[in-house]
């Protein structure tokens, strides 16, 4: 056994390529509690501070700095420091912390313009020799389009495609590089290469990727060597293994600006190098939570160049360096150890922060002090989210991760296209409109029968439904087809990938929007009278609704099994047309704080919501309309099904005031606990917790020197709640505030 | 014919109203008068709201008992539960045939059957006032029919959860509270007392059910106070 792996059991992952398989045989389960934690060590005080002041300077200007004479790549930046003595682990994305990279794959106009937005300008020179020889996949994306898709696209009925910035969502199996070297993985990647034929094109695009993915890992090894360590082999120790993964994570942010740049799920692997560094004499807690928190703050730091319009969507400058953290290893023992608790307590050591985005894989059997704790870091923080172990393990496995906010994949082992999401709300109101815009009175679905009804009839409205979201699906598939075909062959993530098994299986994950709008109108055209208010040209612009009819989000199967079908029914559309690269098809209910833009490019719906109001994240039901508590409005999100349907994820963001959880602290996490293990229980996926106050949250919004650390769950990641614009800050404080009677 | 429940509303997430998590059943109807009462809505109970049978309300309940472990379970609650007694008994009957804890929040003003309080696991009883003159006062009724039913839950052993309102400048003070301790102490199987610090959000509700608000003009009580008149009783 080579010198570095000493120590270490098992046998399958030194033959091949199984992070997997080496975590099973080594890793040491921890059901205690939280009492053996450190504090903050005097060199990440120093580190962080040094920090937290850039980050105040940041905060008030939105951008602190930009590298204008060098575009992405993993070794095009001189090495940078924030406090060199200090840090026990290095590296920045640029020479300096929070200084922020251009990318001009994705797209040089988006690039510009979110130069333009901050008063900076790229270096001519790169600028003229760019666009002069070099094709985007914005460039790409657009020679292929079609009609239809430029119609939705500007409609708003599909948006936020990536397709004129990075896809992101590819989470590279970063804990290979530390585990086994880049040299090794090289060694593999050139077997793999020699293996792929060029007898078609698939094969011979197959080939090139590859021969990219190894120079890529090339390139990170000189990155590497540039900070004065040289990653070829193994680490040998706990320090050196978060330094190795960490690099291999860098090299991606260096070389990508993916909307979601997530980490995947490393806490328990580093802590078996931290148990065999402990069990040597060579690392104490208080140097096992420096590790851990010095690690975090690079997480912290990661930044990328948004422009104003992606930050409408995606509000609060997130990066979702989202991190996995428990889960079931099978159905008795958990892969919860001493370094799952570090990484939460990172929250107390240094405040609570949105980013990285800690994410819980919950199940009911996992050890009750760390059910426990994660509850207590909930009530404390607001920074964390909760996801079903149940439900997921059982698809991907014990090795998966979540990419984004609610995206699952097995880590290393696949791949997702991300595609944005389709406004369920709009294609309604499109069947009733004969495929015309309630807003702009434009034509966007062709062969679309107007209703003319003077009282809505649910039979009718829903078969026109139907065929419309029928045609939207082949839209959206053709769109997705398009981007990714081009992104692949313009901005292939070149060291994320080479970080995967080179046959690699892909996912296409279509989402949708305004699920609980949908889902009520439909409730409404069904069991109250809806009459249209249509203008001069007969589009309907506005509702009259007479009588009550039930909506989602009160655990009534009336209304909750219209959502569970349209859900379903939109996704069995989709299925009919295939992905490019034979992506298999997945699909979410997850609106990031894009619900609100969406809302405000939509006009009044039948369920009686005004035009232009957000519509709920995610698959919330929509505000104030779940008034029979919490736990209703929980077990309605939980029909929804996952498994062969919503597998992408299925987002849920709750708030209850603290003094509706119970009397105490103690009360408050035991009753935290019961709620999330009864949700889960019922096969549900993921859940945002938020414990506060309403008045907190309108004094924060007119008071933000008073709260600078204010993190809040808002769907799917958790923001900085000062870094919201006005307009999302009054959407969160209008949603439900469960215990408010 | 099954007896059918009055009932205003549900609280699916009840996490103090009981110990655990607590589905709570807010059943319409109540001979009380409180002057802080901040649920002025579920008084009448004349304009039915909604009605369940025993059984179609436990199948309600059942869909939450993921939530429940072996503490949580049901809170009937109200108005006034003692209303709809039968109701509420027939209830409780089939959820501990399905071993789901039951909890009864009450005034303890109306008769309770044996029925009732043998399948009831615990009682949470407001104590409004612990003298008589004060009580009819405040509640517009006699005391009476709250003396009897306490003596009935002492003999029947039922684990008690005292509550009072605290209203400033009214039984916000030190006596007061001794006052209650001191009737507390005369009690067996109590297992916790509870000051509820009096709020105002109620007074909205009153102008719109055109109804006089016996405490206008009173501010809501400052919590902080309130949990220190609490550790007066410890």
């Amino acid at each position: 056994m080579i010198d570095a792996w000493k120590g270490f059991k098992g046998k399958k992952w030194q033959e091949q390529i199984d992070v997997a398989d080496f975590i099973i045989s080594n890793y040491k389960e921890y059901k205690g509690n939280e009492n053996f934690l450190e504090g903050i060590s005097p060199k990440t005080k120093k580190v962080w501070s040094k920090c937290e002041d850039l980050l105040v300077k940041e905060r008030k200007t939105g951008l602190l700095d930009v590298e204008t004479k060098a575009i992405s790549g993993i070794n095009n930046f001189a090495p940078g420091y924030i406090d060199k003595e200090n840090e026990v682990v290095v590296g920045l994305q640029t020479d300096k912390p929070l200084k922020r990279i251009v990318n001009l794959y994705g797209g040089t106009r988006t690039a510009e313009k979110a130069l333009a937005a901050y008063g900076k300008a790229l270096d001519p020179e790169i600028k003229k020799h760019f666009f002069m020889y070099r094709k985007t996949h914005n460039d790409g994306v657009f020679d292929a389009y079609t009609t239809e898709i430029r119609k939705a696209r500007s409609a708003g009925l599909l948006t936020g495609l990536p397709d004129a910035y990075g896809r992101g969502r590819i989470i590279g199996d970063y804990r290979r590089v530390a585990l086994y070297g880049v040299d090794r993985l090289i060694e593999e990647k050139r077997k793999d290469w020699e293996l792929i034929d060029v007898s078609s094109e698939e094969n011979i695009r197959h080939r090139e990727e590859v021969s990219e993915q190894i120079k890529a890992l090339g390139e990170v090894k000189e990155m590497a060597l540039s900070y004065g360590f040289d990653i070829s082999q193994p680490a040998t120790n706990a320090k050196e293994a978060f330094q190795w993964l960490y690099f291999a994570y860098l090299a991606a942010v260096k070389e990508n600006n993916g909307a979601a740049m997530s980490l995947g799920r490393t806490s328990t692997f580093l802590d078996i190098y931290i148990e065999r560094d402990m069990k040597k004499g060579l690392l104490n807690e208080q140097q096992a939570q420096e590790l851990v928190d010095q690690f975090i703050i690079k997480l912290r730091l990661v930044r990328h160049l948004r422009t104003p319009e992606y930050d409408e969507i995606f509000a609060g400058d997130p990066t979702w360096v989202t991190e996995s953290v428990g889960g079931m290893a099978d159905d008795k023992k958990s892969l919860v150890t001493k370094n799952s608790f570090r990484f939460l307590h990172s929250l107390i050591n240094l405040n609570p922060s949105p980013e990285p985005n800690l994410t819980i894989l919950w199940s009911e059997k996992l050890p009750s002090n760390f059910k426990k704790y994660c509850a207590k870091i909930s009530i404390q923080t607001d920074a964390i989210q909760y996801e079903g172990d149940n439900v997921m393990r059982e698809i991907y496995g014990n090795d998966y991760a979540i990419a984004c906010c609610v995206s699952a994949m097995k880590v290393g082992k696949q791949m997702q296209f991300f595609g944005a999401r389709c406004n369920l709300a709009k294609a309604l109101l499109y069947s009733l409109n004969g495929g015309y815009d309630e807003v702009s009175g434009k034509l966007v679905v062709e062969g679309i029968e107007k209703n003319t009804e003077k009282v809505l009839t649910f039979e009718k409205v829903l078969k026109n439904y139907k065929k419309t979201l029928e045609k939207v699906a082949k839209t959206y598939v053709d769109a997705m087809n398009v981007i990714h075909y081009m992104h692949d062959k313009y901005a292939y993530e070149r060291e994320e990938m080479a970080l995967h098994d080179t046959d690699v299986e892909r996912l296409m994950a279509f989402g949708v929007a305004g699920f609980s709008v949908a889902t009520d109108s439909l409730s409404a055209i069904k069991y109250a009278k809806v009459k249209p208010i249509r203008n001069e040209d007969g589009l309907a612009v506005g509702f009259e609704v007479q009588g009550d009819f039930p909506k989602f989000g009160n655990d009534d199967d009336r209304v909750d099994q219209l959502g569970v079908d349209l859900v379903k029914f939109f996704y069995s559309c989709l299925k009919k047309h295939k992905c490019y690269r034979g992506a298999k098809h997945t699909l979410s209910l997850l609106t990031i704080t894009s619900n609100v833009m969406y809302g405000k490019r939509t006009g009044a719906t039948p369920d009686g919501r005004k035009a232009g109001e957000p519509f709920a994240p995610g698959a919330n039901p929509m505000h104030e309309r779940d008034l029979s508590g919490a736990l209703a409005s929980l077990n309605s999100v939980a029909k929804i099904p996952y498994r062969n349907c919503c597998q992408d994820g299925i987002s849920n963001t709750f708030s209850i005031v603290p003094e509706a959880l119970g009397h105490n602290q103690k009360e408050r996490v035991e009753n935290l606990v019961s709620i999330l293990d009864g949700y889960f229980i019922q096969n549900a996926q993921h859940l945002n917790v938020n414990v506060l106050n309403r008045e907190l949250l309108i004094d924060a919004m007119n008071n933000p020197w008073k709260y600078p650390n204010l993190t809040i769950r808002v769907s799917g990641y958790a923001v900085n709640f000062n870094r919201l614009s006005r307009a999302h800050q009054e959407e969160v404080i209008a949603r439900t505030f469960h215990g408010k009677r | 014919m099954s007896i059918k429940g009055n009932i205003d509303s549900f609280e699916s997430m009840g996490l103090v109203d009981g110990p655990g998590v607590r589905f709570v059943v807010f059943l319409q109807g109540c001979p009380l008068r409180c002057a802080y009462c901040h649920n002025p809505e579920m008084w009448d109970s004349t304009k039915i709201k909604q009605q369940y049978t025993p059984s179609q309300l436990v199948e309600k309940i059942k869909r939450y008992r993921v939530y429940f472990k072996d503490y949580g379970g049901v809170t009937m609650s109200g108005g006034e539960p003692l209303m709809q007694e039968k109701f509420v008994a027939e209830v409780f009957k089939l959820c501990k045939k399905e071993g789901i804890h039951t909890c009864l929040d009450t005034s303890g003003f109306g008769d309770a059957s044996d029925e009732l309080l043998d399948n009831t696991d615990l009682v949470i009883l407001d104590v409004k006032e612990v003298d008589e003159k004060k009580y009819e006062d405040l509640v517009l009724q006699k005391m009476e029919k709250f003396n009897k039913f306490l003596e009935k839950c002492q003999k029947k052993r039922k684990k008690l959860w005292i509550r009072q309102v605290i209203v400033p400048n009214y039984n916000d003070n030190k006596a007061s509270v001794l006052k209650l301790k001191e009737f507390v102490n005369k009690l067996k199987y109590v297992e916790k007392v509870e000051l509820l610090p009096y709020h105002n959000m109620a007074e909205k509700k009153y102008k719109q059910l055109g109804i006089k608000y016996r405490l206008e003009g009173v501010r809501a009580m400052d919590k902080a106070k309130c949990k220190k008149l609490e550790n007066e009783l410890k």
